[in-house]
């Protein structure tokens, strides 16, 4: 039996920014695990009979939502399971990760939802969000059954790396979505203009004698998704934006009142197409999209700030190191991100002065809750006690050797940041702390 | 005593135009050696070269291994098809089963962009490219510069016309570097479905013109035309190609009365280039390909030996 006083936390002295609320002060927030709820967000909170986490000096945010994780279980556990991944997000502040669909087999029915969920129960950490396939098999042909995969837990639909190209199967898959209060989750790439290249087409493919996407194989998938959408009256949600020419025609659509969200990943706010020359071909700068130009790159930031974009999400996608060690035209697609996301905006933009604390806040917590319409992204009594305690201050060099992650797949191995994850909170319980804070 | 920077050739865009006069230099007094009776010195005795081609080739196997006997290197050639992927085995491991063989010396040639740059940084041997895909083709760019070079005694101030089906050439790549690093003028043209995006950021003219391309030109580059690619979205015939973009005598008129053709072959002769063109006195063709052996050999003994050469002494 746990007693009252291990049930309860005060978060002592923290700067809480909670955008939603248009809360930005120095603050003790009382959080209960009893119920996971939060309990108060005030004045000094006496500890008796709580758990005292002392904040002085820290951030304290609504907890992180990713939107756009792949955990690798069932099917490729080698690189990733759900155990391993949800530690890692815990690691990396994350108090909630969506899980993407394109395991093996793939995410398109409710026992694999439910195996999903299952799985991430047996683990003391971040929670986990399944999106389930919109259609079967991610083969793009027939809709996959959203209502019992809605049951199970799914919280929105993808087909994941495949553009659902078939224009009449989307808008009916918007149509049968909105039975369930579910978006549709598309990555926004054009085959037939992209070729599946391995990089973004510009001048630096060009120098490399890599063949390139151009940067509207994105917006043209954009473009006729919006169009569909709105068609269907459906909620469009779009993955990892990466040029600027897309993020116009989100900012448009938005103007007109449709019901579309957009996320970023990190990686495309700090690096462009030149990391893959300065890399030497580094299969760790190939992801899709693929990194583009310094002017898409302003293009997302000032994005970020004005509200287009809804959330930084990672895309985080774990490759085993033998998979990576290949020919850069056949690696796959793809970087871990959740351990690295949060230090690389904030020491990247917020550290800065590129971007508010609070939009930061936003991008990161009520943002993805209010594109996935999920609990959490606010600290207010009554709301899921899920808090991402933050230290502006803290130097961290990126070691992939200590990931959480059983990938290490990433391009910022050595970079020193400033800023990183503290603590993370989930239902009122400390789930991960940094070991040297 | 000059020498190179790295213990690998991976391409011309990192040497210095110090480095390209060396290996150039050395290059020149390496040619006596294929003019003697006895085609062979012992410089590189005791040193072993791996020649690893992944992508057919006879030209730049050929050259290279004539230059290894020469120099008296030990040579293993090893010829693989396919990607890592489709062998089953990780480029990692070939890198790791080649540095168990110790070599000193490893000659890739391989259909992807990088391939070379990743083993350079998981062997201890030195690693020349002999051709990564689309990307660099450095002994290639030398020799032609070697060629250019010994015709019209230096390369500054030269106008270089580059022709042909750029997009997927890393002739042209190594050649822009080399070229606008010694102070020469590149002009490349192409139809526009084989120009790449954005080529003029390497510092060149960009046009898809022939006949304007021509004009003022001291040499003109033809570069091979893959037939494979006819028929396909970028490339409807060879007739309609060799029309516009085909290298004929009067054609050629339009370039300086001094001007050569060069070509890096194999030769389409009636696709890109007409016959008489190919044969004429003007052409530097055939000459290229003994400057390819002069510069590999230069190329070999300037990476394994770390100093200039000194002749026999």
């Amino acid at each position: 039996m746990t007693t009252r006083a291990a049930t309860r936390l005060v978060i002592r002295g923290g700067r809480v920014i909670d955008p939603r609320a248009g809360v930005d002060a120095v603050l003790d927030v009382l959080l209960d695990a009893g119920s996971g709820t939060v309990e108060s967000v005030g004045g000094r909170v006496p500890e008796e009979g709580a758990e005292l986490l002392d904040a002085a000096g820290l951030l304290v945010f609504p907890g992180f939502i990713d939107l756009h994780a792949h955990l690798r279980e069932p099917g490729r556990e080698h690189a990733e399971t759900i155990a391993s991944g949800l530690k890692a997000a815990a690691a990396g502040g994350f108090t909630a990760v969506c899980a993407m669909p394109n395991t093996d087999p793939v995410m398109d029915n409710r026992a694999i939802v439910e195996y999903v969920v299952s799985k991430s129960r047996g683990v003391l950490g971040t929670r986990l969000y399944p999106i389930g396939a919109i259609t079967r098999g991610q083969l793009g042909k027939e809709l996959a059954e959203f209502g019992e995969m809605r049951i199970a837990g799914a919280v929105a639909l993808s087909d994941d790396g495949k553009w659902l190209a078939d224009g009449a199967l989307l808008r009916h898959a918007f149509q049968h979505a909105n039975l369930f209060d579910m978006p549709i989750v598309q990555h926004c790439e054009d085959p037939t203009l992209s070729g599946g290249a391995p990089m973004h087409e510009g001048a630096v493919s060009t120098r490399l004698g890599l063949n390139g996407q151009p940067a509207i194989a994105e917006a043209a998938a954009v473009a006729r998704d919006l169009l569909v959408a709105e068609l269907a009256g459906g909620r469009l949600h779009i993955a990892h934006l990466s040029t600027g020419r897309a993020l116009s025609l989100v900012r448009e659509a938005k103007s007109r009142g449709l019901a579309v969200t957009c996320e970023v990943t990190p990686h495309h706010l700090v690096l462009t197409d030149e990391e893959v020359a300065r890399s030497g071909f580094s299969t760790n700068s190939k992801m899709n999209p693929p990194l583009r130009e310094r002017e898409d790159l302003e293009a997302l930031i000032a994005g970020l700030e004005d509200g287009t974009v809804d959330a930084i999400a990672t895309d985080h996608a774990p490759h085993h190191e033998d998979e990576k060690a290949v020919e850069f035209n056949v690696a796959p697609f793809g970087i871990v991100g959740l351990e690295t996301a949060a230090s690389l905006v904030y020491d990247g933009l917020v550290r800065t002065g590129r971007l508010s604390p609070g939009r930061f806040a936003a991008l990161f917590s009520a943002g993805p809750a209010a594109a996935f319409r999920l609990g959490g992204g606010r600290l207010e009594p009554g709301s899921p006690a899920d808090v991402t305690v933050f230290d502006p201050r803290a130097l961290v060099t990126v070691d992939p050797a200590r990931f959480e992650s059983l990938s290490r797949n990433t391009p910022f191995a050595g970079r020193q940041l400033v800023g990183a994850p503290a603590a993370t909170i989930v239902g009122g319980r400390v789930v991960w702390r940094r070991g040297d804070a | 005593m000059p020498t190179l920077q790295s213990k690998d050739l991976l391409g011309i865009e990192t040497l210095s135009a110090e480095e390209i006069t060396l290996i150039l230099d050395t290059a020149e007094a390496m040619r006596s050696i294929g003019q003697r009776q006895i085609k062979k010195v012992p410089a590189l005795r005791g040193k072993m070269v791996v020649n690893l081609f992944f992508e057919a080739s006879t030209r730049t196997r050929f050259s290279f291994e004539t230059a290894e006997k020469w120099l008296s290197a030990d040579s293993l050639n090893f010829a693989a098809k396919g990607s890592s992927v489709e062998k089953g085995e990780s480029l990692l491991d070939t890198a790791r089963n080649l540095q168990a063989m110790s070599p000193d010396l490893i000659v890739i040639r391989h259909g992807t962009p990088g391939v070379p740059h990743f083993l350079a940084r998981h062997l201890r041997a030195g690693v020349v490219n002999a051709g990564d895909g689309a990307h660099e083709h450095p002994t290639q760019a030398l020799l032609d510069a070697l060629t250019i070079r010994r015709h019209f005694g230096r390369i500054e101030g030269l106008r270089v016309a580059i022709v042909g089906d750029l997009a997927h050439s890393r002739v042209v790549r190594s050649n822009i570097w080399l070229l606008t690093k010694m102070g020469a003028r590149v002009v490349v043209c192409a139809p526009p479905t084989l120009l790449p995006t954005r080529i003029e950021a390497m510092g060149v003219e960009a046009t898809t013109d022939f006949d304007e391309a021509l004009i003022g030109a001291d040499v003109v580059m033809m570069l091979r035309m893959q037939l494979e690619r006819q028929g396909s979205s970028r490339f409807p015939s060879a007739r309609e190609y060799f029309k516009r973009y085909g290298l004929t005598a009067s054609r050629l008129a339009r370039a300086n009365p001094e001007a050569v053709v060069m070509h890096p072959g194999p030769m389409n002769r009636g696709v890109e280039i007409s016959s008489d063109v190919a044969d004429s006195p003007r052409s530097l063709i055939l000459e290229q390909v003994s400057n390819g052996v002069a510069v590999r050999m230069a190329v070999l003994y300037l990476l394994l030996t770390g100093h200039g050469w000194e002749g026999e002494g």
